[in-house]
């Protein structure tokens, strides 16, 4: 394994765009993808984190920032907010042929564009806010073969050696791997910074590289809706739920609760 | 018939009920087969066979706990080779699902994770984005590889031979990269985990504040609840947020969820809506949240709430 100096790491933050988390979402009826277009696209909400410690541990240790993003065109939003951020440059995997890819595919490309950047740290967001699966960081380490430090409650950096605080059940389990290796980090790590004025106007100038699947050097098969390796075969709204009871407090609502939960046996 | 692996979720041998639950689904598909990774086998093996477990599988090398995720992926990849069983089911847990994930790149198989039902077909049904959407999926590369929310079906005792069958895997070098170093356990008040809970009670912006959350840990005790948050109160700090429920927080689907004094924006609604049954108090009869309840109450929640947890304690006597 190869030595990594910490003052020249490069560090690689992979964040996504997704439907602002606090709007209704939509599958489209046509081929049950996300509807993106319908609602407001924001950053994954726990990519600021993974944006905000990359930048920490730049500040304290030296090196670089690259933030990676794979979406369409207007993802390169989400790459200036992190530029904007502090972040050093862009990369935006972009390509029809993405469009409708799984975890799978997806941890494929992201996978390649880490490799070609030639990462000594990669940070995630624990998951997304509108897939939720919060498999792509552990696909993307099985597929680099790097160490992986993943729901990371803190992280710190150390001669070469990466030590986090990973999120279990029971409290924490402490982890430490040599670099390079993979990190995500959880929700309330730290407390993600706003861009500044400055930082805007800096983040215009900024390098963003973009990358298609020629460049990745994936075949369009490998990846997309039609490569995906599992499918869905329907999708309808949820039901509506039946009308419940409500009743307003005359002074005996919690009794009233109470009897009901008697007669569903909950009590 | 084809088996189906199912990873035993264990502490020290203490098996979770949620492993029973995969049991119960995998005999839909095939015959059971559980997965032990770890020490205490023994004490696993006959709530394992009681539950439908034809066979055991047991990896107990000290090895295979001192590094995250990736050795238990490691050895169910190799069953998967030897064994080609019908699918694998986990736990929907953070950790089920990165040993799911690293499975699936590793046996070259898709995966579906959070399901809520699985048929004997291997189809899995989803409830996405907060469970607005119900979705039927199928994997159709490799093994199915699904992992399933807990508390999604009862289980069902099915008692069979549970014959253990220890297993050894030699891990990869990349899977003993990184190293455990330490294990800290934090003590959790003694209210049951939130994510497997049977009943939560939740408090939101109408609790006011820290000090109000009393009443809500009042009741959830009556009912042997765990407690939950709102965004709304997490981010005020009035509550820690990793009881936070929502599309950012926490999943839950308990049988039983009481909302008191939430308001029922998408992001609450996104972690709590396939509650099997909803209870709601709250004073303003607008809040989106009725639209969810089972029964409601349009009241103030500091006289509602400590009238049924003392209505509860009278009638458990």
């Amino acid at each position: 394994m190869r030595e990594v100096d910490s003052a020249t790491m490069k560090i690689v933050v992979c964040v996504k765009q997704v439907p602002d988390s606090w709007a209704e979402k939509t599958l489209r009826p046509s081929d049950h993808t996300l509807d993106r277009e319908s609602v407001d696209a924001v950053m994954n909400e726990l990519d600021e984190y993974a944006v905000e410690e990359a930048l920490r541990l730049q500040e304290s240790q030296g090196g670089e920032v690259v933030v990676l993003s794979m979406g369409p065109s207007q993802a390169t939003d989400t790459i200036r907010k992190a530029l904007s951020m502090g972040a050093d440059a862009g990369v935006h995997v972009v390509d029809d042929g993405l469009h409708g890819s799984d975890a799978v595919a997806t941890s494929l490309a992201l996978a390649k564009a880490i490799e070609a950047q030639g990462a000594d740290l990669v940070i995630f967001g624990s998951e997304s806010t509108d897939a939720r699966m919060s498999v792509v960081p552990a696909m993307v380490a099985e597929r680099l073969g790097l160490p992986q430090l993943t729901f990371s409650s803190s992280v710190s950096v150390e001669g070469g050696t990466v030590r986090t605080n990973r999120v279990t059940e029971y409290g924490y389990d402490v982890v430490e791997a040599p670099l390079p290796a993979l990190v995500s980090v959880v929700e309330k790590i730290n407390e993600p910074r706003y861009p500044s004025f400055k930082g805007i106007m800096a983040a215009k100038k900024k390098p963003v590289s973009t990358l298609d699947l020629a460049g990745l050097g994936i075949a369009p098969a490998e990846v997309g809706l039609g490569a995906a390796w599992s499918v869905v075969a329907e999708a309808a709204a949820r039901p509506p739920k039946a009308k419940g009871t409500i009743v307003a407090d005359d002074g005996a609502g919690g009794v009233a609760i109470a009897d009901f939960l008697s007669a569903q046996k909950f009590i | 018939m084809a088996e189906v692996l199912v990873l035993v979720e264990h502490v020290d041998g203490t098996v979770k009920k949620v492993t029973y639950e995969l049991l119960t689904l995998a005999a839909r598909i095939g015959e059971p087969a559980a997965v032990f990774v770890g020490s205490g086998a023994d004490a696993a093996l006959p709530g394992l066979a009681e539950h439908g477990a034809a066979t055991v599988y047991v990896a107990d090398a000290p090895e295979l706990t001192a590094h995250p995720v990736a050795p238990k992926a490691e050895v169910l990849a190799t069953l998967v080779a030897e064994r080609a069983p019908a699918a694998v089911l986990l736990a929907s847990t953070a950790e089920g699902k990165e040993v799911g994930a690293r499975l699936a790149i590793r046996s070259g198989s898709g995966i579906i994770t959070d399901a809520v039902d699985v048929a004997a077909d291997g189809t899995a049904t989803q409830a996405v984005f907060g469970g607005s959407v119900i979705v039927q999926s199928k994997v159709a590369t490799g093994t199915p590889i699904i992992t399933v929310r807990t508390n999604s079906v009862a289980p069902q005792a099915a008692p069979a031979a549970g014959t253990r069958v220890d297993v050894a895997v030699e891990l990869s070098a990349a899977a003993k990269a990184a190293k455990v170093v330490d294990r800290v356990e934090q003590a959790k008040g003694g209210r049951p985990d939130l994510a497997e809970a049977a009943v939560v009670v939740s408090g939101g912006r109408g609790v006011g504040g820290a000090e109000g959350f009393g009443v809500i840990e009042a009741l959830a005790d009556s009912l042997g609840a765990a407690v939950g948050a709102s965004r709304a109160a997490t981010d005020a700090g009035w509550y820690p947020h990793q009881f936070q429920v929502g599309q950012t927080g926490k999943t839950v689907a308990p049988q039983l969820y009481i909302a008191n004094g939430i308001s029922g924006a998408i992001q609450h609604r996104a972690g709590m809506q396939t509650s099997k049954t909803v209870v709601v108090v709250n004073k303003d009869p607008e809040a989106p949240i009725f639209e969810l309840a089972d029964f409601g109450v349009v009241g103030d929640l500091f006289t509602v709430v400590p009238q049924l947890t003392e209505e509860i304690g009278k009638r458990k006597g």
